[in-house]
């Protein structure tokens, strides 16, 4: 058995690679969507431009290196689109901005097929590649760029001195236009260099970029220096903003062909673009963050050929720039959750042994014990405080959920004709980690319900005498123990008459004169279609039901407001973590069962003559006014009782899905916040049950399904 | 497993944790152990078969406990200070089983090992893997993580 063992080898590093390359490509495409969206296409940021070429230029190297060949060609084309964008050789447009989003989904979804092992079907990239590189080249552009020389004439035939196999064979994608005509012969040096290798992925350039120009060696008497004879048409600037990904500016020197030294550093000095900041693979010096480009002119025309000057004074802001991010990385790490779950799960442990010296600390004579009280005491405290920050890690603000929802909001918005402004308040409002991951789903369901829905279309809202806009507000607070997450809009809201008329329609019990609040709660309803009720709109996907279903499986609430004409306010109501529940604990007959305490309404002793048996034995309680069904716990989970021992005494009545029950228990033994601990890692799903914790003195008890016990006497 | 285990026979003696059930010796693969520990009463789950004796807590994990000799119809099940649990470790799966004794830990060649005969027993023969004989002794070698999860345990939600 031993030797088969054994069989893991150097395989497993190189898919450890994969994982870290997965993470940081999908990093970086939520980093560039992000971006994307915000960007201000009138008024386009260079630095923001930068970042989003940055991004597409981090995947592009990560996939090429990697083998991805398709994710590497199309990050490749989105690189030389936003290439030309950034400096300013075509206008941002917003087919652009569409073409991009396009892509980087494509790029994800590629990714995730490579991730999982090549398995599926490869979506096409050709329509894309296509799309880009017609933008690239000009069209839809409305007005010509500044540049006189910049026709947008076909490209020019790429100079390319080898075509290498390994790439992706280029399309007739732009070349960068450079004001110059015709091409230069010089003479780059690069260098000292640490790693004189580096210089070498300036061959790479020319290679990838079509119509660069060509590239040669040339000897080098310097070790960490590399010579390099160019012919181009671009720009100085524009090679050593190419460079920048390479290698620092400082060390590069363009001369003329044939000029016997290298020009001196003067030659370096318009750099009228910023150039990227430090790219992930290689280690750059901060400097190479230049200050914006106005102010670049001032520094350099008051002291020309002086790059120390330059160096010095752009330094602090470099640094300035440089911090943020890098504090980003160093505050935080990135740990596994399991890490983090096996730490709650000790924490647990730890609670209970607590809780278990505590208990038998109690028969202890106070006086003669009082250091190991006051000992105890403090251990009580420290635990309670531990468990605290312990459970707090797996906390994430719910800013990760938001995000994904200007996305959403726009495709959606463009898609229906509508315009929608995002809202988000309380983005720092902190979640379980499970938590936020289900409920994404309910809460995506919500939003496309009040975009589609809710909000009219522009020209509805302007003869209503709103504004064009309107506005979708995603809103999370806490409350007590509790998290609470709206979803508003400021639409039409629901109409209660057609909700009555589709509920009479489906035979449910209603009545003219239901409180609001009862009539939204009809669109729970399973098969209640809010399509049918508001719009002719189809609906998508789940339906209200699920919603309601699903946060009710988080021991959630939902509640709604509307207001027809003014807008409708959903409000989902979590726990903050599924990790740990306010319980109460019952006794019946030896056992100890717990109920959410989220779920109990109210308990009361009962006299045996309040119980009203009707027929095949099943019983009723009159509470006030209301019959209620009555569970025997006893009954439903056979518990064994030696005769003599005390009847059934205590009626505790659950509340789940609007429905009561009430549940008949002999005693109740308490309140206590229960750390939750799943049955089925190790057995099966239990009926009627939910889960398991574990007491004070180290057994097991187990937590009642209350929905599934409603549900066993109601329907 | 199985073309695992049996290159694994074919090259190197395995090891095995015996242990009595009733009169039978039984034998399963020692890396399927976790641990062995004494017996303490478990939280009843209703509704289940009766060898599932419940669920402890082992260390923050809820283990359900699997009592064999009702599982495999011995004659008395008694629980005193000496009734063992063995602890399984399984595909991430944590099971425990009630067995009269643990006896010892035993290296078996592979020629030691013969086919097991198609027999009626309590459970599925398909489980036992084997017969083991040391000196005057049988031991009967059990497939634990296929008996595990088997649809009869109902340790595994069949749906």
């Amino acid at each position: 058995m031993a030797d088969t063992q054994h069989d893991t080898g150097a395989d497993f590093d190189l898919t450890q690679f994969y994982q870290i390359f997965f993470e940081e490509a999908g990093e970086n495409l939520d980093q560039m969507e992000q971006m994307l969206l915000n960007l201000d296409l009138s008024a386009a940021d260079e630095e923001e431009l930068n970042g989003i070429f940055r991004c597409a230029h981090s995947i592009k190297g990560g996939s090429a290196t990697f083998g991805f060949a398709d994710v590497a060609e199309l990050t490749h084309k989105m690189e030389s689109l936003l290439d030309r964008l950034r400096r300013h050789e075509i206008t941002p447009i917003p087919q652009m901005v569409d073409v991009l989003l396009e892509s980087a989904d494509a790029s994800r979804s590629l990714l995730a097929r490579h991730q999982a092992g090549g398995v599926g079907e490869a979506i096409s990239t050709l329509d894309l590649v296509r799309r880009i590189s017609d933008l690239a080249a000009g069209a839809g552009q409305t007005s010509a760029p500044a540049s006189p020389a910049e026709v947008f004439v076909p490209p020019v035939p790429p100079v390319v001195v080898a075509p290498p196999a390994a790439v992706p064979a280029p399309a007739p994608a732009p070349a960068p236009v450079a004001p110059v005509d015709g091409e230069r012969a010089l003479q780059i040096r690069i260098g000292p260099l640490e790693r004189a290798e580096l210089a070498d992925s300036i061959k790479e350039l020319f290679r990838d970029i079509p119509g660069l120009g060509s590239i040669g060696d040339l000897p080098c008497a310097d070790a960490g220096c590399r010579l390099f004879s160019v012919s181009t048409s671009s720009t100085d600037d524009d090679l050593l903003d190419l460079f920048a990904f390479h290698v620092s500016k400082e060390q590069v020197r363009i001369s003329a062909a044939g000029a016997a030294s290298p020009a001196e550093p003067a030659a370096l000095a318009p750099a009228t673009t910023p150039a990227p900041g430090p790219v992930a693979e290689e280690p750059v010096t901060p400097a190479v963050v230049y200050p914006p480009a106005h102010e670049a002119y001032g520094f350099f025309s008051g002291a020309p050929g002086e790059p120390q000057a330059i160096d010095a004074s752009a330094a602090p802001k470099a640094a300035a720039k440089a911090a943020s991010p890098a504090q980003m990385e160093s505050t935080s790490i990135r740990v596994a959750v399991n890490k983090v779950d096996q730490l709650i799960n000790l924490v647990g442990e730890l609670v209970i042994t607590q809780a278990m010296l505590a208990q038998t600390s109690r028969g202890l004579e106070a006086s003669a014990n009082q250091q190991l009280l006051a000992g105890l005491a403090d251990l009580d405290r420290n635990t309670r405080d531990l468990q605290e920050s312990v459970m707090s890690i797996r906390m994430i603000p719910m800013s990760t959920v938001f995000s994904r929802f200007p996305r959403m909001l726009r495709d959606l918005a463009s898609k229906l004709d509508k315009k929608v402004e995002l809202q988000t308040l309380g983005e720092a409002t902190e979640l379980d980690k499970g938590l936020v991951e289900k409920i994404t789903d309910p809460l995506t369901h919500l939003v496309r319900n009040s975009v589609d829905h809710g909000i009219e279309t522009p020209q509805e809202r302007l003869a209503a005498g709103k504004s064009e806009h309107g506005t979708l507000t995603l809103a999370a607070s806490h409350q007590g123990s509790s998290i609470v997450i709206e979803v508003r809009d400021d639409g039409r809201g629901m109409n209660r008459e057609k909700i009555l008329a589709k509920a009479r329609e489906r035979g449910l019990d209603v009545s003219d004169q239901m409180p609001d609040a009862d009539v939204w709660q009809l669109i729970f309803a399973p098969g209640f279609s809010t399509a049918d009720v508001v719009t002719d709109v189809s609906g998508r996907g789940v339906g209200m039901d699920v919603v309601k279903r699903n946060i009710a499986a988080l021991n959630g609430s939902v509640e709604i407001e509307s207001a027809q004409g003014v807008g409708m306010r959903v409000a989902v109501r979590l726990p903050l973590t599924l990790a740990i529940m306010d319980g109460m604990s019952v006794g019946v007959g030896d056992e100890v069962y717990i109920l959410p305490l989220s779920s109990v309404v109210e308990s009361f002793q009962v006299k045996a003559d309040d119980i009203n048996t009707v027929a095949q034995g099943s019983q009723l309680v009159k509470v006030r006014d209301e019959y209620m069904p009555v569970i025997e716990l006893e009954r439903i989970f056979q518990v064994p009782r030696e005769s003599g021992s005390a009847p059934n005494a205590i009626m505790v009545v659950v509340e789940s899905d609007g429905n009561r029950v009430a549940l008949l228990v002999d005693e109740l033994l308490g309140q206590h916040q229960v750390v939750v601990k799943n049955l089925e890692s190790n057995y099966r799903k239990v009926p009627n049950v939910s889960g398991a914790t574990i007491l004070g003195d180290g057994t097991v008890a187990l937590i009642l399904d209350t929905g599934s016990l409603v549900r066993r006497v109601r329907y | 497993m199985s073309v695992m285990g049996k290159m694994a026979e074919g090259t190197a003696a395995r090891e095995y944790l015996t242990f009595r059930l009733d009169q039978e010796e039984y034998g399963i693969d020692i890396l399927k152990v976790q641990e062995i520990r004494g017996y303490e009463p478990p939280t009843r789950i209703a509704n289940a078969p009766s060898f599932i004796k419940g669920v402890v807590n082992l260390r923050g994990t809820i283990v359900p406990i699997v009592d064999m000799r009702l599982k495999f119809n011995c004659s008395k099940a008694e629980y005193n200070s000496f009734t063992v649990v063995i602890i399984l470790n399984m595909h991430q799966r944590v099971v425990g089983i009630v067995v009269d004794s643990v006896s010892d830990v035993m290296e078996l060649p592979p020629d030691a090992i013969r086919a097991a005969p198609d027999i009626d027993s309590a459970i599925d023969s398909g489980s036992i893997t084997g017969l083991g004989s040391v000196g005057e002794r049988m031991l009967i070698l059990l497939d634990i993580e296929k008996l595990m999860s088997s649809d009869d345990m109902g340790l595994v939600a069949s749906e």
